[in-house]
Parts: C-alpha cells; sequence; structure tokens
C-alpha cells in the first residue's frame, strides 16, 4: 500500500535489503505524506487565532475537533454517516446492476442500442440535479425520490462503461470458448464479462464519487437526515464548527469509499495484468524527469 | 438527414410518451404536457427572465471554471515537473479529490455569503481537481526521448514546456476538463436552488414553490440542454484541438 502515491524523498530500497533500510523508508514516506497536511492544519490554526478573519469563517481547529469527538461520541456521526450512505450505496447498487444489464442488452440487442444510444448520449451530460425539482414533485421528499436521483445520476457511466468494456473482448476468447462447446450463456458470464470487468470497474469508480454528491446535494436540497442534510442545517443556525466538523467528516467518509472501492478493483482483478504492475491508484509510479 | 431522423427517432418517440401522458393523467399527476412546456418557455424568454437568469449563472460557472482550469493546470503540471512540488500537493489532492464536492456550498456561503462570489468560488474549488489531475497525468506521460531531442536542438525550459510537455499533455488535460464542465453544471445548480437571489436555479425554485409546472419544466429543460450542449460543444473543440493527432 505503501506506493499509493509513489511519492516519498527516497525511493524504495532494492528487495531483499536490510530491515532498517525498509522502516528508514516507511517513516520518511509518512512524514512526507503528511507533511503537507500537518502544515495546512497549522495555517489553519493561524489564520483563525490571528483575527484577520471572524471565528465564524474559520473556527479554531479545538471547537471544530470537540465538535467531532462529541458527534463520535454520542453516536451522531454514525447515524448520520449510516443514513446518508445507505441512500448513497443503494443507489449505486441499483445503478450498478441495471446499468451492467441494459449495457449487456445494447450489445447483445441492435433494436435495444438503437433505443437506448441516442437516449444515452443525449442523457449523459445533462446536469441531471436540475430534475430535482420534478423528482420531488413525483416522488416526495424522502428515500424515494433521494435513491431515485442517485440512480439517475449514476447509472449512465456504468452503462457506457459496460458497453465499451464488453465490445472491446478480444473475438478469439469468444472463438475458442466456442470451439471447446461453451453456449451463449457461458461464454457470456465466463468469458466476455470476465474480459470486461476492468472496464466496468472504471465504470464503476466513475458512479461512485457521483452517488455520494448526488445523496449529499440531494440531502442540502430536500432537507432530512445524513452528513449533507445536518451540514446545511449547522449552516442555517450559523454554526460554524459544526459546519467544518461536517467537511472533515465528509471527507473521511468519501475517501474511505473511494479506497475500498480501489481495494475491490484490485481483489477482483488479482488475476489481471493491470494488477501484476506496481501501479498505484491514482498515481502511478512517476519516471523521474530530467530538467 | 434521413440517418440523423432513424438515429434520433425514439428521442421522439418518448416525446410522444410524454405528451401522450401528459394528457393521460391531466389532473391526477403533475406532469405539463409538452406544448404547454414550449408556450411557457418562448413567453420566458420574450419576458427576459430566462436570459437575465440565464447570463447571470452562465457568468458564474463560466469564471469559475476559467479559474478552475487556469490554476488546476499550473498545479499539475507542475506536480509532474517538480518532485518537491509533488510532495507537496499531492497529498492535498489525494484527500480532497474523494470530498464530495457538495459539502463545499455550505463552507462558501459562511465565506462569502449568497452572491456571485460564493458560487464562482464554489465552482472553482469544486472543478479544480479533475483538471489538476488530468494535468499531471498528462504532462507526466510525456515522452522522455522528445524532451532529450527538443533540448539537445537547443530549446530552453519554457520552449520545452510550451512545445513538448504542453502538447503531450493535451488530450488528458481536455479529458479533466470536460469533467470538470459536467461538475459545473451540477454545483452550479445545486447552489442555486439551495440559495441565491437570480439564476437558473433561483427560477426553478420560484416557479416550483409557486406551483408554475410549466415555467418550471422549461426552465429545467432549458438547464438540461445548455449542459448537454456544452458537453457537445467542447467535444467538437477538443477534435479540432486534436486534428493533428492521427
Amino acid at each position: 500500500m505503501a506506493g499509493i502515491a509513489g511519492m516519498s524523498l527516497l525511493d524504495p530500497p532494492r528487495p531483499g535489503s536490510s530491515a532498517l533500510a525498509w522502516a528508514l523508508y516507511y517513516v520518511t514516506w509518512l512524514v512526507t505524506r503528511s507533511f503537507t497536511i500537518v502544515l495546512l492544519l497549522v495555517v489553519w490554526e493561524m489564520i483563525a487565532r490571528s483575527g484577520t478573519v471572524t471565528r465564524f469563517m474559520l473556527p479554531p481547529l479545538g471547537p471544530v475537533f470537540e465538535r467531532m469527538v462529541e458527534d463520535v461520541s454520542s453516536g451522531a456521526f454514525f447515524l448520520k454517516t449510516s443514513q446518508t450512505m445507505f441512500r448513497a450505496l443503494t443507489g449505486f447498487a441499483i445503478a450498478a446492476i441495471a446499468g451492467i444489464l441494459l449495457g449487456m442488452v445494447m450489445v447483445r440487442s441492435a433494436i435495444a442500442r438503437w433505443f437506448f444510444e441516442p437516449v444515452i448520449s443525449v442523457g449523459f451530460p445533462m446536469p441531471k440535479i436540475a430534475f430535482l425539482p420534478i423528482f420531488m414533485l413525483w416522488f416526495g421528499v424522502y428515500n424515494v425520490s433521494k435513491i431515485g436521483m442517485i440512480v439517475f445520476d449514476a447509472i449512465f457511466p456504468v452503462i457506457t462503461a459496460t458497453i465499451v468494456g464488453l465490445q472491446a473482448v478480444g473475438r478469439e476468447f469468444i472463438w475458442s470458448a466456442r470451439n471447446m462447446g461453451a453456449g451463449p450463456q457461458r461464454v457470456l458470464w465466463e468469458i466476455a464479462l470476465p474480459a470486461a470487468l476492468p472496464q466496468i470497474m472504471t465504470g464503476l469508480q466513475v458512479a461512485l464519487p457521483i452517488a455520494l454528491i448526488v445523496a449529499i446535494a440531494t440531502e442540502m436540497l430536500m432537507g432530512g437526515t445524513g452528513l449533507g442534510g445536518a451540514m446545511l442545517e449547522d449552516s442555517r443556525m450559523a454554526d460554524s464548527p459544526g459546519v467544518f466538523a461536517g467537511l472533515i467528516e465528509m471527507t473521511a467518509v468519501g475517501y474511505c469509499a473511494i479506497k475500498l472501492m480501489a481495494v475491490a478493483r484490485r481483489r477482483l482483478l488479482l488475476w489481471h495484468q493491470e494488477t501484476q504492475q506496481p501501479a498505484g491508484i491514482m498515481f502511478p509510479r512517476k519516471r523521474r524527469k530530467t530538467r | 438527414m434521413r440517418l440523423l431522423i432513424i438515429r434520433y427517432f425514439p428521442l421522439v418517440m418518448l416525446a410522444a410518451l410524454w405528451e401522450f401522458a401528459a394528457r393521460a393523467a391531466k389532473g391526477s399527476f403533475t406532469l405539463p404536457s409538452l406544448v404547454d412546456i414550449s408556450i411557457a418557455w418562448f413567453e420566458l424568454v420574450k419576458s427576459g427572465e430566462l436570459l437575465t437568469n440565464g447570463a447571470d449563472s452562465i457568468y458564474r460557472a463560466f469564471a469559475g471554471l476559467a479559474l478552475a482550469v487556469v490554476i488546476g493546470t499550473m498545479l499539475g503540471v507542475f506536480m509532474a515537473l517538480s518532485r518537491s512540488a509533488n510532495i507537496l500537493i499531492s497529498p492535498l489532492v489525494e484527500l480532497f479529490y474523494p470530498l464530495p464536492k457538495s459539502a463545499l456550498i455550505p463552507i462558501t456561503v459562511i465565506w462569502l455569503g449568497f452572491g456571485d462570489a460564493s458560487k464562482i468560488l464554489l465552482i472553482f474549488l469544486g472543478c479544480m481537481l479533475p483538471v489538476t489531475i488530468g494535468a499531471y497525468n498528462g504532462a507526466r506521460s510525456t515522452e522522455q526521448f522528445l524532451l532529450w531531442s527538443a533540448s539537445s536542438m537547443g530549446a530552453g525550459h519554457m520552449r520545452m514546456m510550451r512545445d513538448v510537455v504542453f502538447p503531450s499533455a493535451l488530450p488528458e488535460l481536455l479529458n479533466g476538463i470536460r469533467t470538470a464542465l459536467a461538475l459545473s453544471f451540477i454545483l452550479l445548480v445545486t447552489s442555486e436552488l439551495i440559495a441565491s437571489r437570480k439564476g437558473f436555479g433561483y427560477l426553478i425554485g420560484l416557479y416550483g414553490s409557486g406551483g408554475i409546472y410549466d415555467a418550471m419544466f422549461a426552465t429545467v429543460l432549458t438547464v438540461a440542454f445548455l449542459g448537454f450542449f456544452a458537453d457537445r460543444g467542447f467535444q467538437m473543440v477538443t477534435q479540432r484541438a486534436m486534428s493533428w493527432r492521427e
């Protein structure tokens, strides 16, 4: 995991180096990784204390952390997170399953492709959050409209990724499977879908942050419980430590969700080439550039 | 032309279905008919309401996006070229990239209130990271031997940046900007719906709470198609800019 961003002052020691060399490498890695974040917190505290901005605009770290501790110890944090994540993940799961199925149908059937292709090419780039007031009108302000909005937003990248992935499956694989007597069902489940899995996972990795953004946006717009709803409530009450604590909590939740997704990708694609290479998630190891 | 009609015929079918459903469900379900919506749309345009509010919204989105593109590109290229810049910036990028961007709305309201400035800051902050990551990945993938040959032919740092690094970063950078463009619309509409005195989101909220649903639907569809055409326009520009690649 150390190489996620691949950035350290030291290069990783060669395999077989002493334990000390590795320990030194990991310590430097940790220090360099956390340096800027510590710096950010220090600058935050300095600005908050200097009095150039009011405590409302930027509360000192103390009250913000107090608020977070209170949130966690009273259980409110877990309640809010579970409510938001319930909606985000339900919507995400529906979008994933429906999107993969629709993508499969569109690859198999020319009529389905003819019907859905223009709908998707027009629907994908639209800012679908604008339809939220219409969803409110039809489905109320509770879970149905929130989850519906999440599905509506998150499904498009899954569909297109599934189509691209399935269309790129090498013919040789399918031919040889058929040659060995596999029926269309087996070809689909055992050859085409696994071969398309890297692309499909990429689509899911695009859809998950969208699901989170929309889950929080819907809570802010329709009110209600959850991380976004609580944050907007705090902002209406002019309770700025609460707002900033909410921001840190959401950063943590989003970070965990996206890291878990990347781990899931590596687990599911253990057999695939991309996992064999020591590549990072967002920042594969950098090639040094001479200047 | 004929091909275009066949291709987009499913959309016509959907529109017909909408019109039929609207007429059938009159009274029991809120779905204004497309005819009513178009009439409302023309009236909104005639009264100037759609245009003035639209201009406000587009100004906010464009200003925020332009800032995000300029500063995001500089940050990304800088990260790719200098190891120390990378060590400083990449933890922040990695930390804030997964933040659901809508969480920034209350923060920018606390800092700058409800006007233009807070929306521009929101769109700038929300859209910067995809651009940064695109520029970083693009600049990092510059072919080493291109840099060597440029420098052996006597190109200085600035020349190499302009003629080698920037063109090779362009495809990934444009991809990042496209993501940012989509995000800017989402953030714009969300923040305007939450609190605003002008803009598309304000109009949608106003007509929605006033029960003038055909005008509300007209505004919603205007925003949706504006987002669609912005994306298509951007893709056309991208293809133009990329025409030197085979």
